[in-house]
Parts: C-alpha cells; sequence; structure tokens
C-alpha cells in the first residue's frame, strides 16, 4: 500500500460536519460545516438539530472538500468516518455517507474512533506521532488521559472525568454569567483581563489519595456558582473577568499537572493535547511551561485541528492505510459508545496480524 | 430505496419493470442493512451501481434516525454517479403498492410514527393524493377516514381507530421505482430529495438559570 495514502475523512459526530482530506501526513483539505449557532439558544447540542444539519451539509460538504484538495474521489486510497463515541442519530448519517461513497466509488471504508482521531491529527501539524504519545483530549464532550503505543491500534485510557468534560465546564460557568453558548472563547478572551489568582476556586481530584489521572469538574462549576450568587445575593457587582480567570485557571491547572504528572510516571516525553478546549489560550500556554520544566516536548495542533474535524479522521484513515489495517465491511455500525480502546472496527472476517493482544506484554485490559 | 418506515428496501427497475428487490424489516439496523441490500440487488441483476441512471429515495413522513440513512445515502450515489437523485412520498409508495394488489377507489395509507402516532395520507385512488401526509393520534382522523380501507402498518397497529386495515403492511422498494418510471416517463417532477419530518425538533430552551446555593 502507498506510504503516502490519500484519503476522505467524515466526522459527524457531534455538530460539525466536517470533510477533510490528506495525503498521509499533509493536509489537502478541511471543509467543515458548522451547526452550532442554531443550538446557541437551546444552550447545548440538540441531537435532531444536529442530525438534521448533518443530513443538509453532507454531500456539499465533500464535494466542497474534493475540490478544496485538488482531487476527484476515483484517485483515493480509502474513506474514513468516524464511527464513534458520538452522538447516535449524528454519527449515523456520516456512517451512511462513509458506506455509500466507499461503496460508489469502491474504495476500502475504514469505520475509526473519534478520540483516537483527535490524537492522530496532529501528524498533520507536527509529522508522524512519536511512539508511546501521551495524549490529553478535552472538549464538550471528553476529558481523557490516553497513552498511545500505535494510534491505529494501541490506545489505553489512564484517566477521563467523572462528571463533567471541561468544555461543559466552560459552557455551564459561561451560562451561569449570561455569557452566552459555547461558553470557551469568551470565558478565555474575558480571562485575558482578569487575574486568576483572585479567587482560590478548588481543583478537584487534587488531593493525594485521589486518583491520579481521573478529573472531576462539577464540585469546581458548583463553587463558581455559588461565588457568583453570593455576589449578587449582597447586591454586588461579579467581577466577570476576575471569575473567568480564576475559573479558568483552577481548570488548566488540574488539566497540565496531571498530564505532565502521566508523562512522567509512564517515561513518555511527548505530551499531545486535542480536543477543542485545546483552543484555550491559557491552556496551551501553561502547558508550554510546565511541559519545558519537566523536559516534556508539547505538541498541540492549530485550534482549528483542535475542532472536531473531518482531518483528523482522514489522518487516522491514512495510517490504517499505511499500516495495512483491516478495513471495515459494508455493515459497519455507528457506535455511539464506542471504547476508545477500539481505535477503528474492521469487518467481521478482518484478521489484524499484529494486534494489541500479541504485540503488548503489559495490556491494561487483558 | 426507502428507509423512512421499518422496512430497510431497494429495488432496481429497469423503466418497465422491477429488476431485483430487497425488503427487510428491522426498524433499529437501518444503517446496517441498507448497504448491504444494495449491493445484494445490484448482484443479483448483474448490474454495475454506475450503470444506474436515475436514484429515486422514500423522503418520507417517518421516523427521524431511519429517513436520513436512505436519504444521505441516496445523495451520495447522486454526487459520485452524476445522476438526478428524485424524491417520492413514502405513503405514495405504499398506495401505489396497494394498487398494484387490487385496491382501487379512495383509500387511506398509515404508516407507524411512534409516540402513539401515525402518519397518514388520503388517495382517490392508487397514484392520487387528496390528503396529508400528516401525522396525528389515531383517535383523532378516525371519523375522517371512517369506511375507508386503510393501508400500511400504522392501520394494522390500531384496529379501534382503523377497523378495514389492509396491506401490504410495508412498503418494498419496487413500488416506489415503479411509481417514479411512471412519473417520470410521463415528463413529472418528482420531490427534491429532502426529509418529510412533519414534526418539529423536540429542543427545550432551556428554563432560566438554576440556582445551586442552598435556600
Ligand atoms: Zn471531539
Amino acid at each position: 500500500m502507498a506510504d503516502e495514502p490519500l484519503v476522505l475523512g467524515i466526522e459527524t459526530s457531534c455538530d460539525e460536519t466536517g470533510v477533510g482530506i490528506v495525503r498521509g501526513t499533509t493536509l489537502l483539505a478541511d471543509a467543515v460545516a458548522s451547526s452550532v449557532d442554531t443550538h446557541a439558544r437551546f444552550g447545548g447540542v440538540v441531537p435532531e438539530i444536529a442530525s438534521r444539519a448533518h443530513l443538509e451539509a453532507m454531500v456539499p460538504t465533500i464535494e466542497r472538500a474534493l475540490k478544496e484538495a485538488g482531487v476527484s474521489g476515483r484517485d483515493l486510497d480509502g474513506i474514513a468516518v468516524t464511527a464513534g463515541p458520538g452522538l447516535a442519530g449524528a454519527l449515523l448519517v456520516g456512517v451512511s455517507a462513509a458506506k455509500a461513497y466507499a461503496y460508489a466509488l469502491d474504495k476500502p471504508l475504514y469505520g475509526v474512533n473519534h478520540l483516537a482521531s483527535h490524537i492522530c491529527v496532529d501528524q498533520l501539524e507536527h509529522g508522524p506521532l512519536p511512539e508511546p504519545t501521551m495524549a490529553l483530549l478535552v472538549s464538550g464532550g471528553h476529558s481523557s488521559l490516553l497513552l498511545a503505543p500505535d494510534i491505529t491500534n494501541d490506545v489505553r485510557p489512564l484517566g477521563a472525568t467523572i462528571d463533567d468534560a471541561a468544555g461543559e465546564a466552560f459552557d455551564k460557568i459561561a451560562r451561569v454569567l449570561d455569557l452566552g453558548f459555547p461558553g470557551g472563547p469568551v470565558i478565555d478572551r474575558l480571562a485575558k483581563e482578569g487575574d486568576p489568582a483572585a479567587i482560590a476556586f478548588p481543583r478537584g481530584l487534587t488531593g493525594s489519595r485521589d486518583p491520579a489521572y481521573d478529573f472531576s469538574f462539577s464540585g469546581l462549576k458548583t463553587s463558581v456558582a455559588r461565588w457568583i450568587e453570593a455576589k449578587r445575593a449582597a447586591g454586588e457587582e461579579v467581577p466577570v473577568r476576575d471569575v473567568a480567570a480564576s475559573f479558568q485557571e483552577a481548570v488548566v491547572d488540574v488539566l497540565t499537572r496531571k498530564a505532565v504528572r502521566a508523562c512522567k510516571d509512564e517515561g513518555v516525553d511527548h505530551l499531545m493535547i486535542g480536543g477543542g478546549v485545546a483552543a484555550n489560550s491559557r491552556l496551551r500556554a501553561l502547558a508550554e511551561e510546565r511541559c519545558e520544566r519537566a523536559g516534556i516536548r508539547l505538541r498541540v495542533p492549530r485550534p482549528k485541528l483542535c475542532t472536531d474535524n473531518g482531518a483528523m479522521v482522514a489522518a487516522l484513515g491514512a495510517e490504517m492505510v499505511a499500516r495495512n489495517r483491516p478495513a471495515s465491511d459494508l455493515e459497519l455500525s455507528a457506535d455511539s459508545s464506542l471504547p476508545v480502546t477500539e481505535t477503528h472496527v474492521p469487518g467481521a472476517h478482518a484478521h489484524d496480524h499484529d494486534h494489541v493482544h500479541e504485540i503488548s506484554k503489559d495490556n491494561l485490559y487483558s | 430505496m426507502d428507509t423512512a418506515t421499518p422496512a430497510v428496501t431497494v429495488a432496481l427497475h429497469d423503466g418497465t419493470r422491477v429488476v431485483a428487490e430487497s425488503a427487510q424489516v428491522d426498524a433499529r439496523r437501518h444503517g446496517e442493512l441498507l448497504l448491504p441490500a444494495v449491493d445484494r440487488v445490484l448482484a443479483d441483476a448483474g448490474v454495475e451501481l454506475d450503470a444506474v441512471t436515475d436514484v429515486v429515495v422514500g423522503v418520507g413522513p417517518g421516523p427521524y434516525t431511519g429517513l436520513r440513512v436512505g436519504l444521505v445515502t441516496a445523495a451520495t450515489f447522486g454526487s459520485v454517479l452524476s445522476v438526478p437523485v428524485h424524491g417520492l412520498c413514502t405513503l405514495d409508495g405504499l398506495a401505489y403498492a396497494a394498487g398494484r394488489s387490487g385496491l382501487d377507489g379512495p383509500f387511506a395509507v398509515a404508516t407507524d410514527a411512534r409516540r402513539k402516532e401515525v402518519y397518514w395520507a388520503r388517495y382517490e385512488d392508487a397514484r392520487t393524493r387528496t390528503a396529508g401526509p400528516s401525522v396525528d393520534r389515531p383517535a383523532d382522523i378516525a371519523d375522517r377516514l371512517a369506511g375507508l380501507p386503510v393501508v400500511g402498518a400504522g392501520a394494522v397497529l390500531y384496529p379501534e381507530a382503523f377497523p378495514d386495515a389492509r396491506g401490504p403492511e410495508h412498503l418494498a422498494a419496487g413500488a416506489l421505482a415503479g411509481l417514479a418510471a411512471e412519473r417520470l416517463a410521463a415528463g413529472a417532477e418528482l420531490l427534491p430529495p429532502q426529509p418529510l419530518y412533519l414534526r418539529r425538533p423536540d429542543a427545550q430552551v432551556p428554563k432560566n438559570y438554576k440556582v445551586v446555593t442552598p435556600k
């Protein structure tokens, strides 16, 4: 198979209809149609609205990506699609389109994992991933620490949020402060003008007996809300910039502290940060600072590649092709709770000759 | 092809007759079943997909998730093959099938809309819709359709409202393709391949922010 496979990737797990095209680790096109504005007044993503928007945007976005890349569907070496995790109805639109596309063009189909794609996208920015890579994925839907010895077939969860995702906490605090949806960008902006040390908000799960790599943002959220309500009840003005900065600091402090610790414990010298919250400027800055101090190389893709997009799916698909991983079959299902350990969904009769159980001596899940 | 009802169905039609057809009833597996069915139908007919000159898809009304499988598949085929994609009301396909099996004169068609409702339409004959498609509770339309045969799984489900339920219960895509072939040959316009949801998405603007401070 080609060293630099030409792959189209489709992503519809949430509210972005993304279609990307890559050649190996080179990004050729990244077309995204978002329904985020439609969800704004509901204060969160409404699954049925997202699914309807995916159906409308799907084929036009594929056509736009092909045009942008200047390639024809016939030239592709494979079609990759997010098979899960994500919103069931939303995933189904992308999976159905990918199947039809692969079938009509007679190309192999690769159903891949959304979380593994978030990690693999960094190959488009910084070249091949070191093996293993430590990844911190933070968005409105996920907050996880993952160790990836081989992004195509060995990704191990070290920790995850036990309640809210980091991005969800941003959305909720933005709502308490009447800043609209989504909360991440506006809090990031206001925090720049505030004092991150103004209010000492709690750092969840950082006690010595707490799980080292899990996260919790629910207590922080409640604590921030109470602090704001107390101010309001006392008839005082809420210092929005200081609240935003102090809240944000509490989130990124825990995220970066745990990620760096995981790297040290596992002897990994590279940390990748992905997901929508990786666009947060303070997270990037603090991670940079702490990684440098710990002698860890930090890899964070540009913001547009951190949020959900098709290029990340294409990046992982290209890696599947390059490493001869088995393709999916036409019965491929959308799986809203696909575990992160399932980096892809090979067809029923496929054989993956160097599967995780054979190559990994200390497999955490055997 | 049609995925608007529990039936996942695909047919190949050559303009005069159905060459091959597949119909499976499984309300939860539209996504898994459709493409293998397309492949099987083409293989049975000994035809490659790129020989197809027109794609016809049932646009519902239908419960949302499955409905979109057929629509996005048809749209993708249309884009790759550069052929027109036509929409047809799924209930029209059932009416046409009922006509083929001998039902004449005024009747109605009803499919299961879930949530104790049916999607329904009224027909003067197998090719002429005179009311609908709409979504209603069976009891609310029983009077309007009193005395009429009602075709489809929606009728079978609610015998009190629709005592004269008739087959076919489910659509087979051969009827949809047959109706489309007839209309296209007559130079008639079909529908755009866009879904007939007939319901707004369940979405609520959140109530005012909920206070967390204990009283
Ligand atoms: Zn994501």
